[in-house]
């Protein structure tokens, strides 16, 4: 049956159904517009230009629900439906491209009797109240029933839940009640993730958004990235809130309440509070975790240069091992381990790569790690009664602090992951203004910070801290000389997947901190280091199968992954709604913080190198740094038990 | 389910997978063929199709619940579909149910305890002129009154005990695979 | 001129069609076909010259033609009378659009129901190969290279919709995609492709036989030639009937038997309920459209029932892609649940009404639009019949 085998071998990149999928433009000459009138406005839009993006250029509004600036076209809610003359049927506005001159009509009798109906269902079957929702002010089906002036329901309402909450994931808690079948995670897990954990299942009235044989979320393959999270319009799904517990672990006077903040909560969490995406907030978040109650806050910032150290060190490491003792097991090149998702990712769909995952941890574990053994020890306290807490950008991170490994201190390294949106209610609820309160400082001793940490909250930020570091210590010449500002542009941007290449011109001698390890470093003069950046895990499969294949990126020596879109600062515990231009403006911020900083490389950071001297004393990669700061990964796969 | 069963159904699964191709396009002729051989899509049965296709096995699960016939649950060897639409309706199709749940002692979307026959209705089976009608795996029953059911019944069993399984359809469609070898 | 079975079930030599076109450039075929003013039989009635035209026109190496077997409207089973006693005709004119459009690859979406067809059809096929009426250099016409499979469906009565179907051959839940783009641009595996009903290619192979002016002497002048009906429900002879286009359905009960009836749903679930008092309307495109679904209902049945059949069918046949369909059907269901009952307000009705307009309106596909049609048609025709119902009793 030839004719029925698919035409591209590539078929798994473009899997969604095509009813699900961007409509593809016809082969038509460039340049070629269309006009449209809208509303009485005319325009000339690009051939197949959608009438949404049409009407957004005329600045008229159309409401949307299951259309997503990030995923292919759904056309399923019809809330964007518009009259289009000459035509019976209404047509989804996101889903028509205008392919010929075309006069519109965004709201007439008919359109919005269409558009109350479609809400009217959709809230007879979505239960839960408002005041009790945690989407509450930031739901998208509400405002529009606002924006519509739905005063009852008319086709009734539920009125005993049909569905079990699904709280079995570390990460994300389903609570199907309120979902309205708009698809936005479906289209996130499969087609922007690759992780096929949702889809739609059985069909007409009893059509169910779920997993494998509608088994808990925390059983099935889920990478935890809760980038479903970020794009639902209600509240169906949600992270798993600790926030009770770290009020609890606050209210307890016998309790040392830590907590560590990443760069890219601070970027985004004023997003929360009415501020425009890209405002930095990270001082004045200080001041107010002070106010909540937390007896210490630190920089993950500090573990994030500690990461550097270890993970640099790996990495020339396992150069060596491969360029000098031409040892083929060295598992070259080295995959970055700081993105939890990206880490169950591949435990899930290439455990046979697992060699090549660095094993160092990331820098929340890493803290965790330090706060409990070095600090508690340096400051007489019990590690017993430390509560600490991470305020990451993550949902995944809440599971990386449950894996059971993640206890090298002799107790739970990090006990509750917070999410930027969970910190901001947190705030809230404390009755703190964020924006504007006065700024205040980090705590010591880990109160130094640099900006290699912070670039870390940003797609191709972990490469360039290491790169930072790697080449100074390789060269011994300032980085600055290799690139302007030590701004390293070719591993920045938003590309899906990045490759570069950086001939090292010359080695200095074996900076001190690595005497342990290497006598010289002549066998990486002349080298040309290949290094690649892949975010999101569409991305990095295709980085790994491109790998298996032997293609370039399988003479890299060292491969930055993240799981979601952007890097952390597009992380699934960031505050909603997410898009490429709200994601790009956080970027924005943690690259101009960055230049903010005095010390932009880890390996100045005097807090980290202290912490060699004092207690990690037999070096980066040393027998101590491996037993507190390394860790191990399961062989996971994809059968689902 | 045991080692050796999955080991089996696996071989079957790739047997299919090598006939109908391991591309998308060969998803559902492959699940109708483990429906028709199994009686039953199995959770493990998904998976290893999910493997052979290279897909999520929540895809899989989506694609079996939407058709009606593809159970991932355990079907009888003989599946009884009355149709229900209008015209089988208009025909007392009503009574052919009743008698249909009285003869086999099970109701409408059960399976008798035997594993040889599930009870379930059906859509416009395109019989309309000759109703009520039914379905018993691929053969069709038309113009079926009350008596007629026990007959019908009855020589379902009598193929039981006759061969200890029952006919099925083979792999008779698929042979389009070598038209197009050509 | 015969005016029963002039044209389908008319004695015409096998392969007359197949062979006439073999003497003719594609674009003439689909010249033939465009004078002929054939449309699609499958019930949406679109103009079958302008599909082929675009698909031949479209770009690409690998077309498919896609015979649409998926026959699943209640109260139709042409088809099946088709596929079971004319499978040459049917894939005589696959053949045929091959020509037309360029296509290498035919395909049968046959609904899982008619799965004992599958061996008939397939020795059918066999047999056509043997003569060199599929496969390469097609009755020595060199490059002509086509053959056909049978794929079966499993279930699921939205996979008659085109595009359905398509997601359905590609190894998709069978949800309807949106158009544009269409099929004949981007269907199958993203191919250009044509979907026609079984009947519609039968009547392609008979135009291509004996020419669109004979074609057009029957039916009307917005719907040519004949139709197939397929009648069940409370007359004398049910069954398959060919006909011309434009019968009133008065003429059609009378060749029928079914004098004296109450209601005829014209189109099945998916129809319209026309009323004894309006049955001089014709059918045809132009005026009560159907797919060859025509249901009686005599003087005793309880319309409020039959609106309940078909209700019960969308609401488990829906796709549940889209909100107006996966809820509108639960909620109109709903209603007549209410009506039966007896507590059904005049008011609420109303907003039924107003509900049913938009899922015609708003529905992403063909059939969640003609969804509330039946629900609709009954409410307006036998408004007094179903108001005011006393409850059922029920047995203590």
């Amino acid at each position: 049956m030839a004719f029925l085998k698919p035409i591209s071998p590539n078929t798994s990149t473009t899997r969604a159904p095509q009813s699900q999928r961007r409509n593809e433009p016809e082969a038509i000459g460039p340049g070629t517009m269309v006009s449209v009138t809208i509303d009485g406005a005319t325009t000339e839009v690009p051939y197949a230009t959608t009438i949404l993006d049409a009407a957004k250029k005329l600045n008229i509004k159309i409401p949307t629900l299951c259309h997503h600036p990030d995923l292919c076209v759904a056309g399923v809610c019809r809330i964007c439906v518009v009259e289009i003359e000459g035509m019976r049927n209404l047509q989804a506005s996101c889903a028509y491209p205008l392919t010929q001159p075309l006069k519109v009509n965004t709201h007439s009798r008919t359109v919005r009797q269409a558009r109350r109906h479609v809400l009217d269902l959709m809230l007879a079957n979505h239960y839960g109240q408002c005041t009790t929702c945690w989407r509450n002010g930031n739901c998208e089906l509400q405002q529009l029933a606002e924006e519509y002036g739905v005063d009852m329901t008319r086709f009734g309402s539920v009125v005993t839940p049909k569905h079990e909450i699904d709280r079995s994931s570390y990460s994300v808690v389903r609570d199907m009640n309120k979902c309205i079948g708009c698809r936005r995670c479906v289209r996130t897990c499969i087609d922007l993730q690759e992780v096929g954990a949702l889809e739609a299942t059985r069909r007409g009235a009893e059509t169910l958004i779920s997993t494998f044989q509608d088994k808990p979320l925390g059983d099935v393959v889920c990478i935890a990235c809760g980038q479903c999270i970020n794009r639902c319009p209600t509240g169906a799904l949600m992270a798993n809130d600790p926030t009770d517990d770290v009020w609890a672990a606050i209210d307890d006077p016998k309790k040392h309440v830590v907590i560590q903040t990443a760069p890219s909560p601070r970027a985004a969490i004023g997003e929360c509070f009415g501020q425009p995406p890209g405002t930095a907030l990270t001082f004045e978040l200080n001041t107010a975790l002070r106010y909540c109650g937390f007896d210490k806050i630190f920089d993950t910032n500090f573990t994030a240069d500690l990461t550097i150290i270890e993970e640099g060190t790996e990495l020339l490491m396992r150069l060596h091992r491969a360029l000098v003792g031409g040892d083929t097991t060295a598992a070259v090149p080295q995959f970055t381990s700081c993105s939890p998702g990206w880490v169950k990712y591949l435990e899930h769909f290439y455990p046979e790569m697992i060699p090549h995952m660095s094993t160092a941890k990331s820098p929340q574990q890493m803290f965790g790690t330090i706060i409990k053994t070095y600090y508690a020890k340096v400051h007489n306290i019990d590690p017993a009664d430390i509560v600490t807490v991470a305020l990451m950008p993550c949902s995944a991170k809440k599971f990386e602090c449950n894996r059971p490994e993640m206890a090298a201190s002799g107790y739970k390294d990090v006990d509750f992951g917070l999410t930027t949106r969970e910190m901001a209610a947190m705030i809230k609820e404390a009755g703190v203004d964020l924006p504007n309160v006065p700024p205040s400082e980090f705590d010591s001793p880990f109160g130094t910070a640099t900006g290699s940490g912070v670039v870390f909250g940003a797609t191709g930020g972990v490469m360039e801290a290491a790169l930072r570091t790697v080449i100074e210590l390789v060269t011994g010449e300032k980085v600055e000389t290799l690139f302007e500002n030590a701004n390293i542009m070719p591993v920045r941007g938003f590309d899906g997947v990045r490759y570069a290449e950086l001939k090292i011109p010359k080695v200095g001698p074996v900076p001190p901190i690595l005497q342990h390890l290497f006598k010289d470093f002549e066998w990486l003069n002349g080298v040309t280091l290949k290094v690649g950046v892949a975010h999101g895990t569409a991305n990095a499969k295709r980085v790994i199968e491109d790998i298996k294949a032997g293609g370039k990126f399988s003479e890299c020596h060292f491969i930055e992954f993240m799981a979601c879109p952007g890097g952390c600062l597009g992380g699934g515990g960031q505050p909603i709604p997410t898009s490429p231009e709200i994601r790009a403006a956080r970027a924005k911020a943690i690259y101009a913080e960055d230049m903010g900083y005095d010390i932009r490389k880890s390996h100045e950071n005097p807090d980290v190198l202290r912490i060699y001297e004092e207690f990690l004393t037999d070096g980066p990669c040393g027998h101590k740094s491996h037993e507190l700061l390394h860790t191990s990964y399961t062989v996971r796969g994809r059968f689902i038990l | 389910m045991l080692p050796a069963q999955q080991a089996r159904l696996a071989a079957d699964i790739a047997e299919l997978a090598d006939h109908h191709g391991r591309c998308r396009s060969a998803l559902l002729p492959i699940l109708q063929g483990i429906q028709r051989d199994h009686h039953q899509i199995s959770d493990f049965a998904m998976q290893e199709v999910a493997r052979q296709l290279d897909i999520h096995p929540v895809e899989v699960y989506g694609v079996v619940t939407f058709y009606s016939f593809l159970n991932t649950g355990r079907e009888g060897r003989m599946v009884v579909r009355l149709c229900r639409t209008i015209s089988c309706d208009m025909q007392h199709k009503d009574r052919i149910a009743r008698q249909l749940e009285n003869d086999l002692g099970i109701k409408f979307g059960d399976t008798t305890s035997d594993g040889r026959f599930t009870l379930q209705w059906a859509h416009c089976l395109g019989m309309c002129d000759q109703g009520p009608a039914l379905l018993v795996n691929d053969q069709v029953f038309t113009r079926v009154n009350c008596e007629q059911v026990h007959e019908i019944l009855e020589n379902c069993r009598k193929t039981f005990t006759a061969s200890g399984h029952v006919l099925t359809t083979g792999h008779g469609h698929g042979t389009a695979k070598e038209a197009f070898a050509r | 001129m015969s005016t029963r079975n002039p044209i389908l079930f008319n004695d015409i030599p096998a392969e007359s069609g197949l062979r006439r076109a073999l003497e003719m450039h594609p674009l003439d075929i689909v010249a033939e076909v465009r004078a002929s003013g054939l449309k699609g039989r499958g019930g949406a009635g679109f103009p079958t010259a302008m599909k082929w035209q675009l698909a031949a026109a479209a770009e690409g190496a690998t077309k498919y033609v896609v015979c649409n077997a998926d026959e699943g409207e209640p109260g139709t089973f042409k088809d099946r009378v088709l596929l079971s006693d004319f499978a040459d005709l049917v894939f005589e004119g696959m053949t045929i659009a091959s020509l037309a459009i360029g296509a290498t690859g035919g395909i049968v979406y046959l609904r899982g129901e008619y799965t004992y067809l599958v061996a008939h059809l397939e020795s059918v096929l066999a047999r056509r190969r043997q003569a060199n009426l599929l496969g390469n250099d097609i009755l020595g016409r060199k490059d002509w290279n086509f053959d056909i499979v049978i794929h079966l469906g499993s279930g699921a009565y939205v996979c008659g919709e085109e595009t359905a179907l398509i997601e359905s051959l590609e190894g998709h839940r069978g949800e309807p995609r949106n158009r544009p783009p269409f099929p004949v641009n981007t269907g199958y595996m993203g191919r250009p492709t044509i979907v026609n009903n079984v009947e519609t290619l039968c009547l392609a192979a008979r135009v291509l036989a004996r020419g669109a002016t004979w074609f057009r002497q029957y039916g009307t002048h917005a719907s040519t030639g004949s139709k197939l009906f397929s009648v069940s429900g409370d007359c004398a002879k049910p069954g398959v009937y060919e006909l011309p286009m434009g019968i009133t359905i008065a003429d059609l009960l009378v060749e029928v038997g079914g004098l004296g009836a109450k209601a005829v749903q014209v189109g099945g679930a998916s129809g319209h309920c026309v009323p004894s008092r309006l049955f001089d309307r014709t059918l045809a495109f132009e005026d009560a459209p159907t797919g060859g679904s025509i249901i009686i209902f005599g003087q005793q049945r309880d319309m409020l029932a039959v609106a309940r059949n078909f209700m019960e069918f969308f609401v488990d046949e829906s796709c549940g892609q889209c909100t107006p369909c996966r809820y509108g059907n639960s909620v109109l269901l709903d209603g007549i649940e209410r009506l039966e009952k007896g507590t059904c307000s005049i008011r609420h009705l109303n907003e039924l009404k107003a509900l049913g307009e938009t899922m015609e309106l708003a529905s992403k596909c063909g059939l969640g639009q003609s969804a509330p049609k039946a629900f609709l048609s009954i409410i307006e025709h036998f408004h007094d019949e179903v108001l005011g119902r006393e409850p059922p009793h029920f047995a203590a």
